[in-house]
């Protein structure tokens, strides 16, 4: 499967989902999610500043009775933590896809730290945690993790693997 | 200069009969402020969650067009969540409104100054950002007038109060409770 394929298949996870609202710190392995997500008519993608802006947004589009999805790197989980108290305590549904640096042929050191910890950081946070290896187990995780989301309102996280992201490359 | 408003009745005014609009209060003085004004399933009380007041307001509005939103919140609340105003302003909303209770102070924890009483100007930080209907008011005649901008524009409003903390009045903290009435008052869940 090409690398656009399994993300369009996310992609389409997220609109079988009802996905409204896509907050978003950009990041290279979430190109083409982004770029459909502002396509799409019935989605508004929303920029963020920082990732615990997209926590918060989630949890104002679920009072409102909208479903989102928060899209970053896994340097910003850091910047999440106490944030996630917010969709814990008010027993929220929280959606996030984390894409992983600092793992797999990292060539930025500053990447690895924030890396190593994402998934214990999530987890202690009171997320639920899977984590996608391989391009034909994406979507269908991120369809999973959606529904356990939001049916049983609760923190769920998928980390995409930079091994699945592909490394990125610094010296051509 | 003028005394400034007392925040108690500065909040009442705010929320005297609200109709339809959409509170969400930063934690601390100003969900305090937003209770004793008068406890409704439409206000959503912030008892952390510190710096996430106005985005809560923004994932809100997009998700009911139809109805205003008021992001009710203090002025160390907003200062940690200063990026959060250019990222609502980006959405270019009608229906987010903005006030801040600035007293200067951190009043949670001490009293201790805030940054907008060491200089910083959370109306011109907004502008900054994208805001292009921002106010400062400091007296009774002013926050008449503010009254109904904040329940129909999407305005950012700095609302100047007297440092004094009057005594806690504390609203429903259970925020599985709160979601729930809140989402069932929009006939959501």
């Amino acid at each position: 499967m090409t690398e656009a394929g399994w993300q369009d298949e996310v992609f389409e996870a997220l609109k079988a989902a009802n996905i409204r609202q896509v907050g978003y710190v950009p990041d290279a392995g979430h190109k083409r999610l982004i770029e459909r997500a502002h396509e799409d008519a019935s989605m508004r993608a929303v920029v963020l500043t920082t990732e615990e802006e997209g926590v918060a947004l989630a949890a104002g589009a679920w009072l409102g009775g909208q479903r989102a999805v928060l899209l970053m790197q896994s340097s910003g989980v850091g910047n999440c933590i106490n944030m996630l108290s917010l969709p814990v305590n008010c027993r929220m549904p929280l959606l996030m896809l984390v894409t992983m640096r600092g793992e797999w042929g990292e060539f930025n050191p500053w990447q690895v730290p924030m890396g190593r910890i994402s998934q214990s950081v999530l987890a202690l946070a009171g997320a639920s945690v899977h984590r996608a290896e391989h391009p034909a187990e994406a979507a269908p995780m991120v369809a999973a993790a959606a529904s356990l989301a939001f049916d049983s309102q609760i923190p769920v996280a998928v980390l995409l693997a930079q091994r699945l992201i592909g490394a990125k490359v610094f010296v051509q | 200069m003028s005394a400034l408003l007392d925040r108690r009745r500065a909040v009442a005014t705010l929320l005297h009969e609200p109709g339809d609009l959409l509170v969400v209060s930063g934690l601390g003085s100003a969900t305090y402020d937003a209770g004793a004004a008068g406890d409704r399933a439409e206000n959503f009380y912030l008892w952390g969650a510190m710096g996430g007041a106005a985005m809560i307001g923004l994932g809100l509005a997009l998700a009911q067009p139809s109805r205003h939103v008021l992001v009710l919140t203090g002025d160390g609340e907003a200062l940690m969540g200063l990026g959060a105003l250019a990222t609502a302003a980006a959405q270019r909303l009608d229906n987010l409104a903005i006030a801040v209770l600035d007293n200067g102070r951190f009043g949670e924890t001490g009293g201790q100054r805030s940054h907008t009483a060491l200089g910083a100007d959370l109306a011109a930080i907004a502008r900054g950002c994208g805001w292009e209907r921002t106010a400062i008011v400091d007296d009774a005649a002013g926050l008449a007038a503010l009254v109904p901008r904040l329940r129909r524009e999407p305005v950012f409003a700095v609302i100047r109060i007297a440092p004094a903390e009057p005594p806690r009045f504390l609203p429903p903290r259970d925020g599985a409770h709160l979601c729930h009435r809140f989402r069932a008052a929009l006939g959501a869940g």
